[in-house]
């Protein structure tokens, strides 16, 4: 039987659709249980290279010829490493457990011979009925059979599936929509045929057999696990797949791992080392061939060869192997685990962060991913969305123009108006500062009130008043939203609507207008009317809308007013806020039905409507009266310009890429101060055709070659002027001081201009062709701002993705929507802001926090520590087990290559992981340069992050040869000494063990001495740490080499007495002391040379840069410079088409339930499907956002 | 294997933030606590002038007048030496050196005259020093039973297999098995000293108290305790290949015999390098008015049994006094020396280049 092709489901019967075998309802995340644990966990640990390595090593040492180590020296580590492995995937997966134990137990209402019962989800089978109740999970992936709603409809919220927060509309066949109650489906016994299970969320294809009918099913018909119903009482779904197989977990597939370019770096170096490990050991093979050739075959008589060896040739091959076992510390295992250590304590060290939690929203900033945190210190390219991130996505009513007057102060300078005792219905979170505006309210001016009235009326909000009063209204769009608010305060509240009719309380009245249109918002359009009749029935149009357009159709008279008004436009949008200018017309009884008439006959029209319908709106919407303009401030969050202001001074290039229009984002982009006035150019990039997009990219980056040639020229002409001007000045004064150097670099700051490019989301589409990509990125990495409007999701990622191709940049993104996700997971960190668009792009992103401003203090503060401390620990890590090992090479020179160690076989075990593994994890967890104030004070100190200068291949055999330097001294210097010295009683002192102990005690000195010469911030746990494991290793030393542990084991111990003969030796210390000074001196005198003569990284000069940035940094306040080009800041945030469903009365019954998806700018694909519905005809068109169709019919 | 992103938590999560009554919400700011919030109080050193210049100069004032000590110290000290391996054919060993063999139970005598040019005051150490012989190498090292050296019984009858090839000879186990003890030195040195007046009178050379005291009494104990018979005790075992007699007849002091004789236990303490010392004798100072050794003409007598010619090796007698410090060191004082004064020349050099070049504006703006 093949089910691969097709999946049959029939309803009410388990038998038959048993046989099918279906995946049950049953979810496993988990990984193991107690009895696959240990194998599982083992056999997926030993998949990694490292793992392996080293457990291959472990088996060399099993071979007695080859074995230079005991069994233990290889397998304590390895098995400490795989033990805390493993106890963290035990916990995790324990979690894991929990919370699949928590779903799987979850009740769901199963329809089971006839009655409603109580089931366990785990338990409900594919083919079940189940009942869901309102705000309930859908258990499994549903066919929607019947709900209490009418049409068989109901609500679905897929903020879990996809990450949109409205609501969608789901509508069941409409035969099984009238089964309705528990008994008729019980007898329901329908067969589904449809696809096998897949991972598309936005199709499903299959069909009902029922009563020898056939009925096509579609998505609509579909409930996903996953959703939340909303709204709708109950409703009863035919299980269709359930479990692993439902669309939720079909599209939980495995994350892309992101590794971080230190990441890269250090598999790189190991795999060098690696190759360095196999030199060494072939250069001490080739040795031991000779020596065994030359010296051991004589020495047979004191020395017989191993059995199986009989000629140099064989030992010098097994020497090999010996001597990869002994060098193979090099690599050692302990490396991966201290770093995921040091990156673990920092991502807790992110998650304690007072200063990134929010007390508004209570939530802590999190590090979702524990890999990636060096790399916060490393980011170039900051890709960030717009609304929600930069901005709260709330609007509020900030200033308005009536009739040539402008109102609305600094929100600073006066208290906010009371309006409770002038109005009881006035909304108490609204802030207004002007009282004059109230006055003029209170003293009735026509205009003003005529102001209000309009805002009252010509909108497409809905309100919902629970109870006397307590209005609530439900706006498409938070401007719209504003400015009805604002209406409502000042007196002028609206309260209801009918399909016909829109009441209002005006002053206190209650007035009803009879609402004969609505002239529908579009893009094209940029406004909106309404054709209202007043209670004494005169008619007029309220009209809303752009300033450019809407300024072109006032009537002539209009002149002086429409002068003050664009003039208090202007300002208001060079201030960041949205604009709208407001209109109105009388119209007499004869032109409203001879309108009518026309707007009829074009709606029927079936070829070609809208087209019609704009022509019909633009017929009536002229010769208006002006009576204003509103504006609306949208409020950037807390912190936003300074930050960006600071991450810019950080060198780190910010883009903006939101699904916004181009005025939005280019308003928004003045308001957060990446763009500025004093900008040298803009460049706007909005060709529709690839060779426009082409030409203007070409231009764009023309301009500036031609700017940056002709700047370097008038500089270079400076300097020389400069110096001419300077050498004449000093041969007149003698010994005057030279012209002070400052004015001259201001004039070459000026100088080099500034560009910000914005590009438009379908001229972008052109850009990011393979032949254009090149050129985009030329031209928008020469601008210091970049925007990109109107852009999909998916470009979003392809942008990020063309940074990462071209820049070789660390990239981080930044959003809060589901938009936003494509972009969160492709860029190199993904930061997630858990704000109000769910938690979409929180579960995709690496890091979160809830507000935008925290992003320098994850970058400047914790990205960087994390990128020094991990430098600092790397570059310190490889120098120790160098100047460790390499010891075992110098020695081998001296012992016949025979791999013999320097080192008792327990220092070698324990070197890594007790003497020396603590301190130099302090360090990398708690080293502080400067602190983290300082570094927020000066972003320069970012800089080396970016370029990579703290921890790259260079720096890497710095340590590396320091590292070798060290065991050349280690080695040689108790070489020359103890080769002729004697304890004070005649013993001689060069026996194997007492040059043990020496080296050994030498090397952790040694090492030890240089942790403290690289830790530059001594917090308690530094000290603790480092005199802890210095204490350590001789407590532990002592131990060893003590006579009980001898007489217990005496093959095991072989140094008994070693520790106390061999340091009770005046001459042993000062060897030792000799020895760490010839380290450690040079390193001294090189560090102090390197802090005193060129102190990149030093704070001072840092400092003195930093001050002349700051002197340098222009002054506040040049609003109102920009002259000539006007911005047009218009505020309409939504899509069209809501006139036509509020006028046909569709969506009155939805005003009471699905309203709140309104305010979601992604809200257009169930009004979408609601029009599909009526026109069936229609093709499915592209969702609102982003529709090139539209603006290509025109 | 379901290894996935997906979480059923994370489908939790939401409706705890959506759902009416999502319960009182836990406050979840971080604490404030100095560890948390990265402000723990911190000693944070820098690299200055004012600490690093000083740190070279008082390096250099310490090492300097160690290093004049270690050398005087060093240069006081007496020491003699001399070549006794006969490859020359001028060499008294030379015959001896030639006609060795393994089967040879006859061992073969050469007398060395030798000339002392001062006199040797307080005690003085006789060493036998080896060259070119790899007492370091791997297989060599571990070639020993440290169990059965410690006097345990098991490991007398079975010893470990770490003794191969030396571990058994007909089936019956070597004690002590190994390499190393297979191959100790047994040349006998004895030492005369030829009076003005013609007679040659022996110097008393004590073979005890030249080994470790860990090892004579902790490492190394004869099975059955210290007073057993020996002889009783080490029946059924073989003497190593190479040896003359068994292991229970190298002294007659019972103090001194078996596995805890010191001549054994101080081959038994292999070295770090292929050329080497090892105490062989001490000669004590008895009269406080004489010197131990006067100068004059003296006698070594070497009972020639070890052969190194096969590979190369050289073998010595050396005779030294000792100071605090052990015995002639010269290379300790002169590196101490080196090592001072080029800290405080690099002192001085770093102090020149920072007083012309460099940056000294540093804690001028630092307190901005």
């Amino acid at each position: 039987m093949c089910v691969c092709e097709e999946r049959r489901v029939r309803a009410n019967d388990r038998e038959y659709n048993e046989k099918f075998q279906y995946a049950s309802n049953c979810i496993m995340t988990s990984k193991y249980n107690i009895i696959t644990f240990l194998p599982v966990n083992l056999f997926e640990q030993f998949q990694e290279v490292a793992n392996t390595y080293f457990l291959f090593l472990l088996i060399l040492q099993l071979i007695p010829q080859i074995s230079s180590l005991s069994w233990f020296t290889t397998i304590v580590p390895l098995a400490l490493v795989l033990s805390i492995t493993a106890v963290k995937d035990a916990t995790d997966d324990y979690f894991r457990h929990k919370s699949d134990n928590q779903v799987n137990n979850r009740q769901s209402q199963v329809l089971i011979r006839g009655s409603l019962q109580n089931e366990k989800w785990m338990n409900v089978r594919v083919g079940d009925i189940i009942k869901l109740e309102n705000n309930q999970f859908v258990a499994a992936d549903l066919l929607l059979l019947s709900s209490t709603e009418p049409h068989g409809l109901c609500y679905i919220e897929t903020a879990e599936l996809d990450g949109e927060t409205n609501m969608k509309v789901r509508q069941s066949v409409s035969v099984t929509s009238e089964l309705g109650d528990p008994n008729n489906l019980a007898s329901f016994d329908g067969e589904v045929v449809c696809e096998p299970p897949n991972n598309k969320l936005d199709r499903f294809s299959g069909t009902l057999y029922w009563r020898e009918k056939k009925y096509s099913l579609t998505n609509q018909n579909m409930l996903l696990r996953g959703c939340v119903l909303r709204n709708t009482e109950a409703c009863y779904g035919l299980v269709i797949f359930a479990g692993p197989d439902t669309k939720l977990m079909q599209n939980s597939g495995r994350t892309k791992f992101k590794r971080t370019s230190i990441d890269r770096l250090m598999n790189t170096l190991v795999l060098w080392i690696f190759g360095f490990l196999v030199c060494m050991g072939m250069i001490l093979a080739v040795g031991n061939a000779g020596w065994e050739k030359e010296v051991g075959s004589l020495f047979q008589s004191y020395l017989a060869w191993d059995t199986p060896v009989n000629n140099f040739l064989f030992s010098a091959f097994l020497s090999f192997w010996s001597y990869v076992i002994i060098l193979n510390t090099v690599v050692p295992i302990s490396l991966y685990v201290s770093v995921e250590v040091i990156r673990l304590g920092h991502s807790y060290f992110i998650n304690w962060d007072q200063q990134m939690f929010c007390s508004q929203c209570n939530t802590a900033a999190e590090a979702r991913t524990t890999t990636l945190n060096e790399e916060l210190g490393q980011v170039e390219y900051i890709f960030s969305d717009k609304t929600g991130t930069l901005t709260q996505n709330i609007m509020t009513f900030n200033k308005c123009s009536i009739n040539g007057q402008s109102y609305g102060k600094d929100t600073h300078t006066t208290c906010r108006l009371d309006f409770t005792p002038f109005n009881p219905l006035a909304d108490p979170d609204f802030c207004f500062y002007d009282d004059k505006l109230l006055e003029s309210v209170k003293v009735g001016d026509s205009c003003t009130h005529e102001f209000f009235r309009l805002l009252s009326l010509c909108h497409t909000v809905m309100s919902e008043e629970k109870s006397e009063g307590e209005l609530v209204y439900k706006a498409q769009s938070p401007d719209e939203g504003a400015l009805v608010t604002a209406a409502r305060n000042f007196g002028f509240v609206f309260r209801s609507r009918t399909p016909g009719t829109i009441t209002t309380t005006e002053m206190g009245r209650t007035v009803t207008y009879s609402l004969l249109a609505i002239l529908d918002f579009n893009n094209i359009r940029k406004r909106m009317s309404v054709i209202v009749r007043n209670p004494e029935g005169r008619i007029r149009l309220y009209c809303k809308g752009a300033d450019t357009v809407l300024l072109e159709r006032l009537h002539p008279c209009n002149q002086e007013v429409m002068s003050i008004t664009s003039d208090h436009l202007n300002e208001y949008a060079t201030d960041g806020l949205r604009t709208l200018a407001l209109a109105y017309r009388d119209l007499s009884e004869d032109e409203w039905e001879a309108w009518s008439e026309s707007h009829r006959f074009a709606d029927k029209a079936t070829d070609c409507r809208e087209d019609r319908l704009a022509a019909a709106y633009e017929e009536i919407e002229q010769n208006m009266m002006l009576l204003g303009a509103t504006a609306i401030e949208d409020k950037l969050q807390e912190g936003v310009p300074e930050t960006i202001a600071v991450l810019s001074l950080a060198n780190i290039k910010i883009w903006v890429l939101t699904g916004d229009k181009q005025e939005t984002a280019v308003n928004i982009g003045y308001s957060c101060k990446m763009l500025t006035d004093d900008m040298t150019e803009v460049f706007i990039i909005s060709g529709h055709t690839v060779q426009s997009v082409r030409q203007e990219l070409r231009s764009a980056l023309l301009m500036w070659a031609l700017f940056v040639f002709l700047s370097r020229r008038a500089r270079e002409r400076m300097i020389e002027l400069s110096r001419r001007r300077g050498g004449g000045v000093g041969k007149q004064l003698h010994g005057s001081p030279p012209p002070p150097p400052l004015p001259l670099s201001n004039l070459m700051d000026n100088i080099s201009g500034e560009f910000a490019l914005v590009i438009n989301g379908h001229s972008l589409a052109h850009a990011l062709e393979a032949d254009m990509e090149a050129e985009f990125v030329s031209t928008a990495c020469a601008c210091k701002a970049v925007i990109c409007c109107r852009v999909t999701p998916l470009q979003k990622a392809q942008v990020v993705e063309l940074i990462k191709k071209h820049k070789k940049a660390v990239t981080l993104a930044i959003g809060d929507g589901a938009n936003d996700i494509s972009m969160i997971k492709s860029a190199h960190i993904g930061v997630g802001i858990s704000g109000q668009e769910g938690i979409q792009a929180v579960l995709a992103s690496d890091y979160s926090f809830s507000q935008f401003r925290f992003l320098q203090r994850l970058l400047l503060v914790h990205g960087r520590w994390s990128y020094l401390r991990m430098c600092r620990f790397l570059c310190y890590f490889f120098y120790k087990n160098f100047a460790f090992t390499m010891v075992h090479f110098w020695f081998g020179f001296f012992c016949g290559f025979s791999a013999q160690t320097v080192y008792d076989q327990y220092f070698i075990t324990l070197f890594n992981i007790v003497y020396t593994s603590l301190p130099v994890l302090a360090m990398g967890i708690f080293d502080q340069d400067v602190p983290d104030h300082r570094s927020l004070e000066y972003p320069k100190l970012y800089e080396p992050g970016q370029l990579n200068l703290l921890f790259n291949k260079r720096e890497f055999f710095i340590c590396i040869a320091q590292g070798i330097y060290t065991s050349v001294v280690l080695f040689f210097v108790p070489y020359a000494v103890l080769s002729n010295a004697t304890q004070s009683n005649g013993v001689p002192l060069a026996d194997y063990q007492t040059f043990a102990v020496t080296t050994a005690t030498a090397l952790v000195i040694v090492v030890s001495v240089q942790i403290v010469l690289d830790t530059g911030f001594w917090t308690v746990f530094n000290h603790v740490f480092v005199w802890g494991s210095l204490g350590s290793y001789f407590i532990i030393m002592f131990a060893l080499h003590s006579q009980t542990l001898f007489r217990i084991f005496p093959n095991q111990f072989h140094f008994v007495g070693s520790a106390q003969s061999t340091l009770l030796q005046p001459v042993v210390w000062l060897t030792i002391a000799l020895a760490t000074a010839i380290c450690i001196v040079p390193v001294l005198a090189f560090r102090f040379l390197k802090l005193d003569l060129k102190p990149q990284l030093s704070d001072t000069v840092r400092y003195t840069q930093l001050v002349r940035q700051k002197r340098r940094k222009p002054p506040e306040g040049r609003l109102g410079a920009r002259g000539g080009s006007r911005r047009s800041g218009y505020a309409f945030a939504h899509q069209e088409g809501f006139g036509e469903l509020i006028t046909s009365g569709k969506n009155m019954r939805l005003s009471s339930l699905a309203l709140a998806s309104f305010a979601s700018r992604h809200s257009s694909s169930w009004i979408d499907t609601l029009r599909r519905k009526k026109h069936t005809h229609t093709p499915p068109s592209t969702s609102g956002e982003c529709s090139p169709e539209t603006n290509q019919i025109k | 294997m379901m290894a996935s992103s997906y979480s059923a938590k994370d489908e939790d999560g939401h409706i705890t933030v959506s759902g009416p009554g999502g319960g009182t919400l836990r406050n979840k700011k971080p604490e404030n606590t100095a560890f948390k919030q990265q402000r723990l109080p911190a000693w944070q050193p820098i690299l200055t002038a004012g600490t690093v210049l000083p740190a070279f100069f008082i390096i250099g004032l310490i090492f300097i007048p160690i290093g004049i000590g270690l050398y005087v110290t060093s240069n006081n000290i007496k020491e003699f030496e001399i070549d006794y391996t006969g490859d020359d054919t001028s060499s008294p060993c030379y015959n001896c050196a030639q006609n060795f063999s393994w089967n040879n139970t006859k061992s073969c005598t050469c007398i060395i005259p030798f000339q002392l040019d001062q006199p040797y005051e307080s005690n003085v150490f006789m060493y036998y020093g080896l060259s070119n012989f790899y007492q370091n190498h791997r297989r060599y090292v571990k070639s020993r039973d440290d169990s059965q050296l410690n006097g345990n019984i098991d490991s007398l009858k079975k010893p470990s297999k770490e003794c191969e090839p030396y571990a058994s000879v007909d089936n019956k186990p070597i004690a002590p098995c190994g390499a190393i003890a297979n191959s100790m030195f047994n040349d006998t040195l004895k030492l005369f000293y030829n009076d003005p007046n013609g007679t040659s009178v022996p110097i008393l050379l004590t073979s005890t108290g030249i080994a470790w005291w860990t090892d004579k009494h902790v490492k190394f104990r004869n099975p059955g305790g210290n007073n057993a018979n020996l002889t009783a005790v080490f029946q059924g075992t073989v003497k190593p290949v190479n040896w003359h007699r068994p292991v229970y007849e190298l002294d007659t002091d019972p103090e001194n015999n078996g596995f805890i004789n010191e001549d054994f236990i101080v081959w038994m303490r292999t070295a770090a390098l292929p050329t080497f010392r090892k105490l062989y004798r001490i000669i004590q100072k008895n009269n406080n008015m004489a010197p131990t050794l006067p100068r004059g003409n003296y006698t070594l007598v070497v009972d020639y049994n070890y052969p190194v010619r096969s590979f190369e090796g050289r073998k010595r007698m050396i005779l030294s006094t000792i100071s605090w410090m052990g015995g002639k060191n010269p290379f300790l004082g002169i590196a101490y020396i080196t090592v001072g004064s080029v800290c405080f020349f690099l002192g001085v050099v770093l102090l020149v280049i920072h007083h012309k070049y460099g940056n000294r504006n540093n804690s001028a703006n630092i307190s901005n």
